[in-house]
Parts: C-alpha cells; structure tokens; sequence
C-alpha cells in the first residue's frame, strides 16, 4: 500500500502514504487548534463575561470529549482518508457524506483564513510598537500560506513533521507564560479577585458563551483525516485524539486563568491576540517575545493542518465524484492531493481579508457544530447497522448511547447559543449548505457510482 | 446482485462549470453577508444618561481595572466605549423559530434523502433482499 499504485477495477489508482504514527495524529488535532488558546475562545468572554466563558470552555469540553471518544471509535474502524465524509457514505448514505465533506472543507477553509487573519494583526501590532507607520501585513499573509500550501502540495510526513515542532514551541510557551507570572501571586503578579465581575449577563451570557466556547477545541476532530496515512489506525488515531483532548483541556484553562487576570474583561472579549496581550502587561520582554512568537507558530501551524485537513476532504469528494474528478488527483511523485491544495487557498485568503475575525471564525464553528450535530447520529447508526461483535473495532467507546445523546443536546445549546447575537451568520450558512444539497440531490449524484460508495470488508448493514 | 448504474463521464466544460458554481455559492452566501453587513457580532454601546466627565469611577472601574487598562494604553474615554458595549440577547420568538425549522428541516431533508440513496448503494453492494 505504501508504495505506488495498487490495482482495482484493472484500472491503477493512486493511495496516499502510510507514513504516520500517534504523534502525528497528537500534532495533526492540536496543532490545528492550539492557535483556539491564542485567539478567538476569548470572544466568549464579550458574550458571557470571564466566567461566562470559564463554564463554556469547561461545558464545551464536555462536548468535545464525547466527540473524541465517538470519533475514536468510528475512524478507527473506518480508516480511510476523508475521515468523518467517509463514515457517512458508509453508514448514513451519499448526500450526508456530501454535506460531511464540505463541513469538514468550510470549518477548516475558514479556521485557515481566521489563522492568516491573526498572522496579520499580529505584524500590524508589531509595526505599530516598532514605530512602523502604514505597514501593510497583507503581503505577509500571502506569503505565509503560500509556503504552507507549498509544504503541502511537496508532502504529507514533512508537513506534519514541522506541525510537531512548531505546536510544541507553542504548547511550551504558554506552560512557561504561566509559571512566568507567578500564578500564587494572587494581587501582586495576577488580579482575579480584583478583574472579576461575576456574569455581566446572567445565566444566558453563559449559554451565549458556548458559541465561542467551541473555539478553545474547534479542529481536534481533524485527526481522523490522517486515517488512511496512519501505520496503524486502530492504535494511533485513539491514542492521538485522546492526548490531544487532555493536552487542550490544560491550555485552555491555563490560557483563560492567564488572560482574566491580567486583563478586565471588557478588553479581553474583543482583543485580537489576548495572550500576547496577557505577556505585554507582564512587562517581561522575554515573555513578550516568547508569545509573539508562541501566536506566531500556533497560527502557521493551525494554518498548515487546515490546508492538509481541508484538501483530504475536498480530494476524497474528488475521487467519489462528489465534486469534479478534477479534483481526486494525486501528485504522481509527492502522493499528495495538490489540486484541492491550490483550488482551496484563495478562498481562504480572501476571507482573511475582509478583517472579520469573530464572523470568520463564527463561520468555522458552525460548519463543525454541524458535522458534531452529525456525528451523534451517525454513532447510533453505526452501532444499530453493525452491533458490536458483527466487525472489528479498534476501539470501542464505552457507555453509549449517554456520549451521542449529550453530544445532541450541547449542539442544541450551541445553536441557540449562536443564534444569540450571531443569528443572521446562522441562517446564511444554513442557506449555503441547503442550496449546496439541492445541487447534489438534483445534479452531481447523477455522476456518482452507487456501488463504489461502499468500500469496507463489513457484511450487509442490519435493516437492509 | 442488482444491476450496477454506470454514472455519465462529465465533460472538462462540466466539471468548469461545477466548481464556478461552487465559488459563486460560497461567495454569494458566506461573503456577501459579510461585505454588505447583514447583521450579526454587533455589541451597540449604551447611551450614557446625561452628558458627563467620562471618568474611572463613572465607569466602575476599581483601581487595579483602572491599573490595567492604562498599561494598555487606554484613556477612561477610549476604555468607555468598550466598557459599554453589550450584546442585545432579547428573543424574538419568530425569528428563533424560523431558524429552530430551518436546521431541523435540513436535517430531516438531508437523512431522508441520503436514506433514499443508501439503499441504493447498498443494493447494488449486497444485491437487493428478498421480500
């Protein structure tokens, strides 16, 4: 499998590379969405106040691990690149897979353009305090995804590889950040007692502040892109997600203990960098450029897995004629899908430049709201159509249905969370994806192989 | 088994066509809103009742707040437009139900639909059962 071209159908067909073990999957999930401890999560605090956001990032976490234990199950015993769109062709059928892949594109086509979004804001800010006047960051954003899209389009080992890197420099620096602080300094280095100002807006800026609550996790789910590259799916992909989970439910509080005391609620619901700003009142030079360049590397490496993420999905959709052919190539020498790879970059580009952060990102969460809203169904699917026993699992998630059945009812909470001062967004994007299912039910299906949709060795769903 | 569908082969100019239309729903939907300002992530600063001195304490900022948002280089009357900016949460009920029936309409829509298909799929997998 790792080498060329396997035959089927007597026709060839190019795999991607088994390459990939756990710490690949770790780098994969977190490094997508280290960048949520960096910016965006702190949207919740304009919504719901600072502990507003605290029970969010807690509550969103519950949700988040249960679509880390369903997902682990699921991806493991469909390992196939794709990841979620591929469980959907083969437990919920064609147009939810249809629907699957582009959440997976836009949550993470969008993810991309907030990513270049903060790479700019974060040169203006350094412009600005070096003196620079009319610096125009722009160019600069370009050129970062464009060597990312380059790093892609060359391979999937070396581009996860420098995922590795740049995540744990990341990671690390906020670790060092808060033991910089002095966090037993309780009024002397840090302020909570005095920041602190209960819930600005009751228990519903609470339930407002789920939305972004979602940002501190938005993106672990990408580790199931990698399945078709993993050595071993059954192992890695769990053993990735799960370290994954922990390490972000620790950067989260950590990032949200930092920033709300050291800045006033206020500032820190709408700031564009919040722990770079959280350094700067340090006053500590070395903490300062430590997160300048923390924010820096969580961005370039969120950026990176969303360019891999969003072209897997976008390639796979290619290759089952979902979308046009065009778009199923792989690199004849690098193995990778580099035509969704440029196809997608533009798009997330001009997004970066309408300067939107919150709607951008809102955008994001939406489109993953809406694939997590998916997988609590497809879970209890799975399990009906092939019970346990009937085939193998590499993991097995223990006491369901209680995961999908809470994982429903927080992305319930979630859109009513969304709606509350995010409501037109919501309808625009639920207008998008009907109008794109119209287009599948009545136009693109018609070019899809009914048969080629179910690739897996199971037998024969149960109710069919 | 039954008989396998042999989907049409697109042409070069269909599959142009295709990812335009593509382009054009994305733009048309997701960055239209956003360029013409439709509406949504707007937090609108309350009106003060009387025209006063805009100062730490007219804020209710304590001295540590007042520390804080000086070291990022804010004035009271910069800091007060941010201090006073809230989020309206008031719930219209059309407009909750209008978006509570369009998600649950897409979905059931699209489960429906896919539902449809996958027994198509599976029948040309499996062969189809006998009833």
């Amino acid at each position: 499998m790792s080498t060329a071209a396997t035959a089927e159908s007597g026709k060839d067909r190019l795999f991607l590379l088994k390459v990939l073990g756990p710490i690949h999957v770790w780098a994969l999930g977190v490094g997508i969405v280290l960048v949520g401890e960096y910016m965006g999560w702190n949207f919740s605090v304009a919504k719901g106040g600072a502990l507003g956001s605290l029970i969010a990032c807690w509550v969103i976490g519950l949700l988040y691990t249960c679509v880390a234990m369903i997902d682990s199950e699921v991806t493991s015993t469909v390992a196939a690149a794709g990841g979620q769109y591929t469980q959907a062709k083969h437990i919920i059928g064609p147009l939810m897979a249809f629907n699957v892949g582009l959440y997976l594109v836009m949550a993470y086509t969008m993810l991309e353009a907030a990513d270049a979004l903060i790479v700019g804001d974060l040169l203006t800010q350094l412009a600005e305090e070096s003196g620079v006047t009319d610096f125009n960051a722009q160019a600069f954003v370009v050129l970062t995804i464009a060597i990312l899209a380059f790093m892609n389009y060359r391979g999937v080992l070396m581009t996860l590889s420098v995922n590795f890197l740049i995540t744990a420099v990341a990671f690390i620096a906020i670790i060092v950040m808060f033991f910089g602080i002095s966090p037993w300094n309780e009024g002397v280095t840090i302020f909570h007692g005095d920041l602190l100002t209960g819930l600005p807006y009751g228990w519903i800026g609470v339930v407002a502040a789920l939305q972004f609550g979602m940002w501190y996790y938005l993106g672990i789910e990408g580790t199931c892109q990698a399945a078709e590259e993993v050595r071993s799916a059954g192992r890695s992909i769990p053993l990735g997600t799960m370290c994954g989970m922990i390490t972000l439910l620790i950067a989260a509080s950590l990032t949200w203990f930092m920033a709300s005391g050291l800045l006033p609620w206020e500032y820190l619901g709408q700031a564009m960098v919040p722990l770079y700003d959280t350094a700067r009142m340090t006053g500590s030079p070395m903490l300062q450029t430590l997160l300048f360049v923390g924010t820096l590397f969580a961005a370039v490496a969120s950026a990176n897995g969303c360019i891999n993420d969003a072209s897997r999905a976008w390639f796979s959709m290619g290759r089952d004629r979902y979308m046009p052919t065009w778009f199923g190539a792989v690199h004849p020498r690098y193995r990778t899908p580099f035509r969704s790879i440029v196809f997608l970059i533009p798009i997330a580009v001009s997004f970066a430049f309408t300067g939107l952060l919150d709607q951008v990102i809102t955008f994001s969460i939406l489109s993953g709201l809406l694939g997590y809203t998916f997988m609590s169904i497809n879970v209890i699917k799975f399990r009906r159509k092939w019970p346990l026993g009937v085939i193998d699992r590499g993991y097995v998630h223990p006491f369901h249905p209680l995961p999908a059945l809470m994982l429903l009812t927080l992305c319930t909470a979630t859109y009513f969370a969304t709606y509350l001062g995010y409501g037109p967004q919501l309808l625009s994007i639920m207008v998008f994806y009907i109008i794109a299912s119209i287009w599948f039910a009545l136009h693109r299906y018609k070019y899809v192989a009914r048969g080629d949709q179910f690739t897996m060795t199971w037998p024969r769903p149960a109710g069919y | 088994m039954a008989k396998a569908y042999l989907p049409p082969k697109q042409t070069g100019i269909g599959q142009f066509v295709d990812s335009i239309f593509l382009i054009v729903l994305v733009y048309g939907c997701l960055m239209l809103p956003l360029l013409f300002n439709f509406g949504g992530g707007e937090s609108a600063a309350e009106a003060p009742a009387e025209k006063t001195e805009i100062t730490w304490q007219s804020l209710q900022q304590n001295e540590v707040m007042q520390a804080q948002w000086e070291k990022l280089g804010y004035s009271p009357e910069e800091a007060a437009e941010l201090i006073n900016a809230r989020f309206d949460y008031s719930i219209e009920p059309i407009s909750l139900g209008v978006t509570a029936l369009v998600i649950l309409g897409y979905f059931l829509f699209v489960l429906k639909y896919s539902e449809k298909e996958y027994r198509d799929v599976i029948a040309e997998r499996f062969g189809r059962t006998q009833k």
